[in-house]
């Protein structure tokens, strides 16, 4: 006979994962089942093996500083956008140190005209730093050959494939017939989340698509000025946001685009 | 995007659980440059997640984090893992009275045959078992990093519990 106990609620017990009410239901029921007490010193010796044999690798120092000196690297090379917002900074830095009312009028008028006019001179806005990462994730994904965690052409293989790896099921829409075929699909971080990346080609050129739930509701195609030679457009709708980039010229992009926007759900309202 | 604040802000934050990143990555990859090349990559990753980052657990984040790179990296670079058999069960002493073997056996493990025994166990349960035993993360945190259920961390670890008992019993049984 077999106590149905032993295999539910010894590991528990063990890891300290019961609740109070269990653990003295458990504790109670320890000293009249054999089975139970049998398994939990087992469990308890198999737990002293692993300890005493100090299994816990330490990182070698050498890697601290690989670590440190390539964080400080990937610094300058992953903020282009603000390296251009500096150079607009030392062309007005002159004019601040002259502590003039007048200068001040002026500078704020240009403030003014820069913030309406050049959306660019602006601190990075949330789109823009996205936008940054969404860059960066493609470029990464072509040059670390992380393109593909998942490579198929069938929608049916991609689509089941992202289930219980995220906690949504992305939209996945073969565009074959239209010359951008699926290629696969992989799992990538936006803005500390976890969202799919499907990846379409175009000839010898691919094409990243992120994809993320969003609160409902859609907005409109937006397309990003083209960074580093990268065309990127974003829009939402069906409660996913998209972000599409590639290097691949602004008109397939946008051919792209429109022809994943109308497979993929309709508006919600 | 991250700049030099954020960096420092980063490295006090992240860096002290440095250890517990590449003892899984070294789990994960059983090749120390392979981890090192692995923990570097996830490092760099969490740097730009970084602004994403919601406040909680730290290590847990960062562990999750490590643990995708490395799969990615595995998925990439290694054959998939043998397949996992489902229809492991629980095999109680038939011995009633005396001295129970298996403890016997488990108690006389020397390091080098646990080391093995827990390199050699499918990624699924070894990551688990290094979570759990070697990081003292409780279920929620180890279904967390994992992406699973917490029900599913229980039925891994507990086959994982299982399978190094029984390559224990088979590697020590061998020698005696």
């Amino acid at each position: 006979m077999s106590c149905k106990l032993t295999q539910r609620f010894v590991p528990g017990y063990l890891d300290g994962e019961l609740d109070l009410s269990r653990t003295i239901e458990m504790e109670t029921h320890l000293q009249v089942c054999g089975e139970c007490a049998r398994e939990l010193e087992r469990q308890q010796a198999l737990r002293a093996a692993l300890q005493r044999s100090s299994l816990a690798y330490a990182a070698p120092e050498a890697l601290r500083e690989r670590i440190q000196s390539s964080l400080r690297a990937s610094i300058p090379a992953e903020a282009p956008e603000r390296a251009s917002g500096w150079d607009a900074m030392q062309f007005l830095r002159p004019l601040l140190l002259m502590r003039w009312a007048g200068a001040f009028a002026v500078l704020a008028l240009c403030a003014v005209i820069a913030w309406q006019l050049l959306p660019g001179l602006r601190g990075p806005s949330s789109d823009q730093r996205l936008a940054a990462e969404v860059l960066t994730s493609h470029v990464r994904s072509l040059e670390a050959s992380h393109l593909l965690d998942v490579a198929s052409t069938d929608q049916h293989t991609v689509k089941p494939w992202f289930d219980g790896r995220l906690d949504f099921s992305p939209p996945v829409e073969d565009l074959a017939s239209d010359d951008f075929p699926l290629v696969g699909g992989r799992l990538d971080y936006l803005e500390g989340r976890q969202v799919a990346a499907l990846v379409y080609q175009r000839r010898k050129h691919f094409i990243n698509v992120f994809v993320w739930p969003v609160a409902a509701g859609s907005s409109s195609t937006q397309t990003i000025a083209p960074q580093q030679g990268y065309n990127m457009t974003r829009w939402s709708r069906g409660g996913f946001q998209f972000w599409a980039v590639s290097d691949v010229n602004a008109q397939d992009l946008a051919d792209f685009v429109r022809l994943l926007q109308a497979r993929t759900a309709p508006e919600s309202k | 995007m991250p700049g030099a604040a954020t960096r420092e802000r980063f490295e006090q934050a992240v860096l002290p659980h440095l250890d517990a990143a590449y003892n899984l990555a070294r789990w994960l990859t059983r090749n120390e440059q392979d981890a090192q090349d692995v923990t570097q990559e996830a490092f760099l990753r969490a740097f730009r997640f970084f602004d994403g980052y919601q406040g909680g657990n730290m290590r847990a984040w960062l562990l999750t984090i490590v643990r995708n790179t490395c799969y990615t990296w595995l998925h990439q670079n290694r054959p998939p893992d043998s397949a996992v058999e489902f229809d492991e069960e629980i095999h109680s002493s038939e011995s009633s009275g005396g001295a129970d073997p298996e403890l016997q056996v488990l108690a006389s493990a020397d390091k080098e045959t646990v080391h093995r025994a827990l390199e050699e166990l499918p990624g699924i349960f070894r990551e688990v078992l290094v979570l759990r035993e070697i990081e003292g993360m409780t279920y929620k945190e180890i279904a967390d990093v994992a992406s699973v259920s917490l029900g599913t961390v229980m039925s891994r670890l507990a086959r994982a519990r299982t399978r190094l008992r029984q390559s224990l019993g088979a590697a020590l049984g061998k020698e005696s």
